[in-house]
């Protein structure tokens, strides 16, 4: 049987962008076996009832591989579970008569939109500027044609990983989106069909980031925080790819004008 | 700063998403930038407006310029320049055990730094060459500190509004501008005391046996010592495993020993400096 859990909550409400927001407290109850996001539901069906306009949050897939939930829980980037999204966190992680406070992801270059919703589209950005591959689309390639080491196959699937949900962001003290955009960039680089663009993708993905978002001082919070457990491992080869891609780019450049 | 973004369809001429129909048989779609042209087809994907934050950077410009104004650039010479410093500040406190072995070795040493490599160069030369070398260093670091910490702080305009809970930043990785700022204001006084000698009123040009024991028997200074030194091996602690990071030094090989490695420096070097003033204060160098 589960236990009900009695709890207090003091949720962000923040009407769109730019305007002034504050927390607001409700009490809701809620079976341990609950997830967080089905308890905000049930913090929406009471509010809905009493004529209130409901809480805003974003969520899709619920079961951790979308990337869209996501909010600070005491502090905490999707939680104090570790390797889960707000989707995937169980009520049974609270205790009954806990005040548990919920915030918006906080970054320059994810705006609030709404509540606890943000606007992620800087991550598109990043991603538009390199994280992908060029390739001829067809049939299917058979399987093993292009030889991958293994244990590079298993790191680039570390990397991609990544559900894009910008807790790493949300967790970083300086708001920086290194390990986003490393797991984007490392998923690519270590796989033979990442090379031809290798470098071109570790220069434009790293000056699309700074566009947006702070700077990497190596605190491992992003690592900590991300549901998907992905490492700063992916940063240092990323900083390493960075300074070669001006190196090779340069090169190629030369290269170009002899050609 | 932030667009009205309530309508999630708004679209802009430059977030066309671009994609390729496959027969182009060259591969180089990855423009040097993000604004991308000369594609085989592009289909526009209406798309959320992302903010505005910084500016994007002009194109065109030396590479050695793009790399020290990109934000992993200047952490690539904040820890080339911190690898200088390290350097610096591990052979200075080796050489200054050499006061253990009483006022004539020291100055001797003192002496010799003057004349290193001398008569192959002239004397002060090679020791000019370590002052300039660390004045950059020096600079460089700095300067890139500052950079860095202006990025981050418009970076997040508006803070969590309740308390965070950390997990991996620690006290060393949360007080680097703290410690540094306190590192800096110690080497000033520490020329002043030691080198140029205008704080230190027993100052004697070339004794420096005399000048360090003067200087330390003023309880004040050797507890300013002692603190900024324990403040350099918090930087430290820090530092030196964030260095390997930003250098990209890391493989399962040997990342176990980074933690390691940097607290070995730090501990070292808060160690054997903390001593000096120690050792004047009970009488052991004096
Ligand atoms: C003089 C004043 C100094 C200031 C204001 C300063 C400031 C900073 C700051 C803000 C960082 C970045 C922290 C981070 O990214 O986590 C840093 C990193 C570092 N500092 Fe300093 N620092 C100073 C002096 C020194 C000295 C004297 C040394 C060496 C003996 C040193 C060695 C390092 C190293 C190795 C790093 C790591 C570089 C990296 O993250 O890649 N610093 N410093
Ligand atoms: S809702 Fe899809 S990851 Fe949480």
């Amino acid at each position: 049987m589960s236990k009900v859990l009695e709890l207090t909550l003091e949720v962000w409400r923040q009407d769109g962008p730019g305007t002034k927001g504050a927390f607001e407290t409700y009490t809701v109850e809620i079976p341990d076996d609950a997830s967080f996001l089905e308890m905000l539901d049930k913090v929406n069906e009471n509010l809905f009832q009493a004529g209130q306009e409901p809480i805003t949050f974003d969520h899709d897939c619920r079961e951790g591989i979308c990337g869209s939930c996501g909010v600070m829980i005491d502090g905490q980037a999707h939680g104090p579970q570790k390797g889960t999204a707000t989707c995937q966190l169980h009520m049974r992680q609270f205790s009954d008569g806990q005040t548990i406070r919920v915030e918006p992801w906080r970054a320059a270059g994810f705006p609030i939109i709404k509540d606890l919703m943000v606007n992620r589209a800087a991550f598109d950005r990043i991603v538009e500027s390199g994280g992908y591959i060029t390739v001829t689309t067809g049939a299917a390639p058979d399987a093993n044609e292009i030889p991958v080491p293994k244990d590079a196959a298993d790191s680039a699937m570390d990397a991609a990983a990544c559900i894009g949900c910008g807790a790493c962001v949300a967790a970083c003290p300086n708001s920086a989106a290194n390990l986003f955009t490393a797991a984007k960039m490392q998923h690519l680089n270590q796989l033979p069909q990442g090379q031809a663009e290798r470098w071109r993708r570790s220069e434009s993905m790293v000056e699309t980031m700074e566009e947006f978002f702070g700077s990497c001082t190596n605190h491992g919070e992003c690592q900590e925080a991300c549901p998907k457990e992905i490492t700063i491992d992916f940063i240092a080869m990323m900083n390493r790819d960075y300074l070669r891609s001006k190196l090779v780019n340069r090169r190629r450049l030369g290269e170009r004008k002899i050609g | 700063m932030v667009r009205d973004n309530t309508t999630l369809g708004a679209f802009r001429e430059q977030d066309r998403f671009v994609i390729n129909t496959g027969r182009s048989p060259t591969i180089s779609p990855i423009s040097h930038k993000r604004r991308r042209t000369g594609m085989t087809q592009a289909i526009e994907r209406p798309g959320a407006d992302a903010p505005v934050v910084n500016k994007p950077k002009p194109s065109k410009r030396p590479w050695p310029v793009e790399f020290a104004t990109s934000a992993v650039g200047m952490k690539w010479i904040m820890a080339l320049s911190g690898l200088a410093l390290i350097g610096f500040v591990l052979a200075h406190a080796f050489g200054n055990l050499k006061v253990y072995f009483g006022a004539e070795d020291f100055d001797h040493y003192a002496e010799s730094l003057r004349t290193l490599l001398y008569p192959i160069v002239p004397k002060t030369w090679v020791l000019w060459g370590m002052r300039i070398g660390l004045i950059v260093a020096f600079g460089a670091h700095i300067g890139s500190a500052i950079a860095l910490t202006r990025i981050n702080q418009k970076a997040r305009p508006v803070r969590y509004q309740s308390p965070r809970n950390y997990i991996a930043a620690n006290f060393a990785s949360r007080s680097m501008r703290w410690t540094g700022i306190i590192v800096a204001l110690f080497v000033l006084f520490h020329l002043a005391d030691l080198t140029w000698g205008f704080a230190n009123p027993d100052f004697v040009r070339g004794d420096a046996y005399a000048n360090l024991v003067a200087s330390f028997d003023r309880l004040p200074v050797a507890i300013f010592y002692m603190l900024a030194n324990i403040a350099l091996g918090i930087h430290l602690f820090h530092g030196t495993w964030s260095m390997f990071q930003s250098m990209g030094i890391n493989s399962p090989r040997y990342n176990s020993a980074r933690r390691w490695i940097a607290g070995l420096v730090a501990a070292a070097i808060t160690v054997v400096n903390v001593s000096f003033p120690l050792a004047v204060t009970f009488g052991v160098v004096g």
